[in-house]
């Protein structure tokens, strides 16, 4: 690796030593909760409100927003991570764990090893499906203790803190499992098929 | 995990060849890039800063320059506490080298092959994409009709106020409208109020002509337009965004 060149007069925030260990390369910590998105803010009704699950082509779960919200709630107290290089840390979360989901849907565990998130608004993204259970993922409706706001995909979100945010796709309405991998919107757009911030993972390639 | 095998995207060496001070708060850098595979208007680089004891700062820039031209301009705008920004805007002087790697993002892009009509709405520094489409647009020779509304708090703050006013007096089909919003000065012709649905409107580019429509400032000012061009009526799908908080550059 070679040594990248000095920018004269750079001298930077640095990091809190306390902090700086749950800081992934290349991300700095915001307080603020910024919003990215590629498009406008769907409107969306919770009347008309559904999730879905599929196995492939086959619907094999389903749920109005009142059955979804009898689903077994759980608080997460997570770090999330943008590809745009913020991070915030601690941020907290209420929702139904995909594991809670698969259960209700009477099913012992995912019905393919990969997951394609279907959004309002044709947004697509794409996750393994290991990286969705044994509580490492959520569709979340609470932030902070409150109703998730639309501009940060309320009423519902996937969360998977663990990889890059932009994997926790807003304004989720599907869930469809796949025997294959099936790359969504950003993955199709020059970003990882994977997406781990501690692997830097940003772009196609990395 | 890949399917198609993808070379990384490597940082690369650049140079500030010049500075152009566009606003009291706004400056452009003329960078060197040797190797640069070239981009698309609309597309953003990550920028790495690397201090003398090793510390690094990474952030992602549009670029203003379009594709035609041999060199990469990025356009920043300093923030109050800007980490990065208050050194590419303000530190950084002819000679001073810093890395970058891209091009990044395949979605808020446009090239003249697209067509259009085109609809551009650009809050602040928001507009440095929109005009990376503009002077591509000028460089390719298109004709595609344009319109770009641009909002700006002041006078003063109008980035890239003489070549914008240069390109719409070509005749060639590009629009140009200005609004300002806190200060107007004596004998201010253009618009003079926050982005409203009204001045979407009546912006001369209707949901039947089927736009392409690029937006890109901050969040509230990207929020209010996408959510009022849709109510209006133009296909969610043809309104593509770019959004900045305060702390996302």
């Amino acid at each position: 690796m070679t040594t990248p060149p000095i920018s004269r007069g750079f001298r930077g925030r640095g990091r809190g030593a306390d902090t700086a260990a749950r800081v992934p390369p290349g991300q700095h910590l915001v307080s603020d909760f910024p919003v990215l998105s590629a498009g406008p803010t769907p409107p969306v009704s919770l009347r008309d409100w559904q999730l879905g699950l599929d196995d492939g082509d086959s619907p094999a779960g389903a749920w109005t927003w009142e059955q979804f919200n009898a689903l077994p709630q759980t608080d997460l107290t997570v770090d999330i991570h943008c590809v745009t290089t913020w991070s915030k840390l601690d941020t907290t979360w209420r929702g139904v764990t995909i594991d809670a989901l698969l259960a209700a849907a009477g099913l012992a565990e995912p019905p393919g090893p990969f997951a394609l998130i279907h959004c309002e608004g044709g947004y697509t993204t794409n996750v393994p499906s290991e990286d969705l259970v044994d509580g490492k993922a959520m569709i979340a409706t609470h932030f902070d203790d409150e109703p998730l706001d639309p501009e940060h995909g309320g009423p519902a979100r996937l969360l998977v803190p663990h990889l890059y945010f932009w994997k926790s796709a807003k304004w989720v309405q599907r869930i469809q499992f796949l025997d294959s991998e099936v790359p969504g919107f950003w993955e199709e757009n020059g970003y990882h098929i994977y997406g781990d911030p501690w692997r830097e993972q940003r772009y196609d390639g990395d | 995990m890949t399917a198609t095998e993808t070379p990384r995207l490597a940082w690369r060496t650049a140079t500030v060849r010049a500075v152009i001070e566009e606003t009291p708060r706004v400056r452009s850098l003329v960078l060197d890039v040797p190797g640069w595979p070239g981009h698309r208007a609309g597309q953003h680089v990550d920028v790495r800063l690397t201090s003398d004891d090793g510390y690094q700062a990474q952030r992602s820039y549009s670029i203003a320059s379009p594709p035609e031209t041999p060199d990469i301009v990025l356009t920043v705008e300093r923030l109050t506490d800007g980490e990065v920004s208050s050194y590419l805007a303000g530190d950084v002087r002819p000679g001073d080298t810093f890395e970058l790697r891209g091009p990044i993002g395949g979605y808020f892009v446009w090239t003249a092959a697209l067509g259009g009509p085109l609809f551009l709405i650009g809050g602040g520094s928001g507009v440095v994409p929109l005009m990376a489409m503009l002077r591509h647009r000028a460089a390719s020779a298109s004709r595609v009709p344009a319109t770009l509304l641009y909002s700006s708090r002041s006078e003063a703050d109008i980035i890239y106020r003489a070549e914008l006013d240069r390109l719409a007096g070509q005749g060639d089909g590009f629009r140009l409208l200005h609004t300002l919003t806190r200060e107007r000065p004596p004998g201010w012709g253009g618009l003079a109020r926050r982005i409203d649905r009204a001045m979407l409107s009546e912006a001369g580019v209707p949901p039947s002509d089927n736009p392409r429509i690029f937006i890109c400032g901050p969040t509230p000012f990207v929020e209010t337009a996408a959510t009022q061009l849709r109510e209006i009526g133009h296909a969610p799908h043809l309104i593509k965004t770019e959004r900045f908080g305060p702390s996302g550059r």
